[in-house]
């Protein structure tokens, strides 16, 4: 027999999972530095390269990583995605631009936004700074940069740019096998 | 407040998937059911009565569209006791997981057995639907099972 009724379409099945997070040895500087509003990166003595965000272990070498590095809070986008779809939960309302941007003084590129100009000028190679919240709203997390926006200056050329990466890191490298030795 | 720069630091996390889900013609029908406080199987291509339904054949796959009427009766087979229920259980006192045949089905479902303590629990014992106050067309519209001689 059938069911003389309309069937249920569709319904809410959501899943949650609660943690309770408890930040590791690593990564508790940089996030007490974020509230005073410095950005903290971790230098891997083992690669000579400046990572960000500093989680504790160089991805390359496996080292340990400890010895903070203040960073800037300039960089250059590396690239990039605009969204155009909404996405449930959001506070962003598309279309908005989240770059890959290399911090001027690290090694490895973190996200985030991209503002203050049209989306079609977003580039590769573009020179960006950093907007920071109110000092008073200041928390531990990324979130005290609202995003970034464009300095002005000229696109970046990015295989130079990763070529003085490289070059810096190989410096950096030399100076911290000398600094054991002594 | 400060906080020394040494602290480790905590906080409450929750990841959340908000799933929405399509439930199809035949579980849909179902459901609409439940809300009624009526409860339907569905007729197998071997004759079997399958509670829940399902919409294809466990066995040959092809579409199944024969529901049967079922009565909210049936039997407690085996179970599960939960001592001290957590969130996720939604309940507020301790309840079993049991598979429960109910009359004119030919398989077991898992649902919550309610009871007073694990010792009012016998395999083969009769059991009744206690519907759910507020129904909105879910398996949780049966809130559970309850002996059906009343102990």
């Amino acid at each position: 027999m059938d069911i003389d009724l309309d069937p249920i379409e569709q319904f809410d099945a959501p899943i949650y999972h609660r943690y309770h997070a408890t930040s590791s040895r690593a990564i508790t500087p940089f996030l007490h530095a974020m509230k005073r509003g410095e950005i903290l990166g971790h230098l891997s003595t083992a690669t000579g390269k400046v990572l960000f965000p500093p989680l504790g272990a160089c991805p390359e070498s496996g080292e340990a990583t400890h010895i903070p590095v203040i960073l800037s809070d300039t960089g250059t986008v590396i690239g990039f995605t605009t969204v155009h779809l909404p996405i449930p939960g959001s506070k962003l309302v598309p279309p908005f631009t989240v770059a890959n941007i290399l911090l001027d003084g690290a090694d490895q590129a973190c996200s985030h936004l991209i503002s203050e100009c049209d989306i079609d000028e977003v580039a590769i190679g573009m020179r960006v700074l950093a907007v920071w919240r109110p000092a008073e709203v200041w928390n531990n997390s990324l979130e005290n940069i609202e995003y970034f926006k464009p300095t002005g200056e000229p696109l970046v050329d990015i295989d130079a740019l990763q070529q003085q990466c490289l070059a810096k890191a190989e410096q950096r490298k030399e100076a911290a096998k000398g600094g054991q030795d002594a | 407040m400060t906080v020394p720069d040494n602290s480790l630091l905590e906080a409450d996390f929750e990841l959340g998937f908000t799933y929405t889900r399509s439930p199809g013609i035949i579980i849909g029908k179902f459901l609409a059911a439940l809300k009624q406080q009526k409860i339907y199987g569905i007729r197998a291509n071997d004759g079997s009565v399958l509670f829940p339904p399902t919409e294809y054949d466990p066995r040959t796959a092809e579409s199944l569209d024969d529901f049967v009427p079922l009565s909210d009766r049936g039997r407690l087979l085996y179970w599960t006791w939960i001592d001290q229920p957590r969130d996720h259980h939604q309940m507020s006192q301790s309840f079993a997981f049991a598979m429960i045949q109910l009359d004119g089905a030919d398989v077991p479902f898992l649902h919550r057995m309610l009871a007073d303590s694990p010792e009012h629990l016998s395999s083969g014992m009769a059991v009744k639907v206690q519907w759910a106050e507020e129904r909105r067309g879910a398996i949780t519209d049966i809130h559970g099972f309850v002996s059906a001689t009343g102990g």
